[in-house]
């Protein structure tokens, strides 16, 4: 059975998510974090992309939440962690909510499944009536 | 001896007046250059014909009094002009806390029996003056975030030009993040223009656009849609490596849309659909 790794918390970083231009802010911010850390340019992209869904699920569904932007290490590895978290509605059905092309807005439906594929490790928990956690990471060359 | 604060200094207005611009003009940061000094001396004067006018003992410590409304309006437009005449912050607080020097100085010297008093009052001036700083400090970020929002309004018209590349050929390239309300204005500048030329072709430029994610693909898409109904054909160009593996990714499925890498490939190949067909002419004979 594989040790846990623990992950260490180098930054931290909070950002509001009240509207669009703070969508941008946010990847333009975790692009400039992942280049200084290394990250080659398709994993910058993905995990950037990655942020601009969940951030703007945040907006549609919960309406406002925040954004935290950390850099971590674990064992010889680094890279960098987000939570997104609003206090919306929440999730009723996860499940269906992580199944491509499904939607209850006007979107495409592809936010949470297409975030999962872009990043190396997603978790995400809900409970309705009190709102949504997103965490996502990405290993610097892994 | 008069107990009032405000009644002691009011009968001094022109010697505060002096001394406010004493310690404004011989301050090192003085912008005469944005600002005469006998605009700067009429400025002041006003602001402190209105201070005395409005205010007394009791609104010394309560600064959000309605009383005190003149004042805190008079302050807001002149921290707000100054933030358009291009001000520092820092100039502009000094200016508002180089006020609160010139009433202490003359305070002392009417209160230099009294130190209890003068202590007393001290404070309270202070306090007041620090709370209109606050309220000069707002509303100079509020008159900076103006000149932004119309910058940020100058550049969504800038960033969306459509050209005539071609006979029948229109591109667009588009710089910046593709949000709602400028993928909006993209599509309506290009159906427009598609009218207005006769274009049978529109070229739509990504290679400036940071992040495509599902949100800006789709917007990207009903643009296609929406050209293809107009009887004219949309490609796609400037799709860079990272993009394609992350669209990709994300499960976006733009196989019915005509894409290219670059700008140079789609034009060749609205070359090939117009049939259109471009040669080096032969070498001029000498």
């Amino acid at each position: 059975m594989p040790i846990p790794a623990t992950i260490e918390v180098l930054t931290s970083e909070t950002f509001a998510i009240l509207e669009g231009s703070h969508v941008i802010q946010l990847t333009g911010q975790i692009r400039q974090q992942a280049s200084q850390m290394g990250m080659s340019l398709l994993d910058q992209t993905k995990l950037s992309t990655a942020a601009s869904e969940l951030a703007r699920n945040i907006l549609v569904h919960g309406g406002e939440g925040k954004a935290q932007l950390e850099c971590i290490r674990s064992n010889s590895k680094i890279g960098i962690r987000l939570l997104f978290s609003d206090r919306g509605p929440g999730i009723a059905n996860v499940e269906q909510a992580m199944q491509p092309g499904f939607s209850t807005g006007i979107g495409m439906g592809l936010g949470l499944s297409g975030a999962k594929q872009l990043a190396d490790e997603f978790h995400l928990t809900s409970v309705v009536g009190e709102g949504t956690t997103v965490t996502i990471l990405k290993w610097v060359n892994d | 001896m008069n107990d009032s604060t405000v009644g002691t200094l009011r009968p001094k207005k022109n010697q505060i007046l002096t001394l406010w611009m004493r310690n404004q003009l011989a301050d090192g940061s003085l912008r005469d250059d944005l600002m005469s000094n006998d605009d700067l001396r009429a400025q002041s004067v006003e602001l402190l014909d209105c201070l005395f006018d409005t205010l007394t003992d009791d609104t010394l410590t309560m600064p959000d009094a309605p009383s005190l409304s003149p004042l805190i309006d008079q302050l807001t437009n002149i921290s707000m002009s100054r933030a358009r005449q291009g001000f520092t912050p820092r100039e502009t607080g000094l200016y508002v806390f180089s006020l609160k020097d010139a009433l202490l100085e003359m305070l002392r010297h009417e209160r230099k029996d009294d130190p209890n008093l003068l202590l007393t009052e001290t404070m309270r001036i202070s306090k007041f003056i620090d709370s209109l700083g606050i309220v000069t400090f707002e509303s100079f970020i509020q008159g900076r975030e103006e000149v932004i929002l119309r910058q940020t309004d100058e550049m969504t018209e800038i960033a969306t030009p459509v050209v005539q590349i071609w006979d029948g050929i229109l591109a667009m390239p588009l710089i910046g993040t593709l949000d709602s309300s400028r993928a909006l204005v993209v599509m309506e500048n290009l159906l427009q223009e598609i009218v207005r030329t006769g274009s049978g072709i529109a070229i739509l430029d990504i290679s400036g656009v940071p992040t495509v994610d599902s949100m800006v693909a789709q917007h990207l898409i009903k643009t296609v849609n929406a050209t293809r109904l107009m009887g004219a054909e949309c490609i796609i160009s400037g799709i860079r490596a990272e993009i394609a593996q992350t669209i990709v990714h994300l499960g976006i499925d733009l196989s019915h849309v005509v894409t290219k890498a670059t700008m140079a490939s789609a034009l060749k190949h609205a070359f090939g659909t117009l049939r259109i067909e471009v040669n080096k002419s032969a070498a001029r004979s000498v």
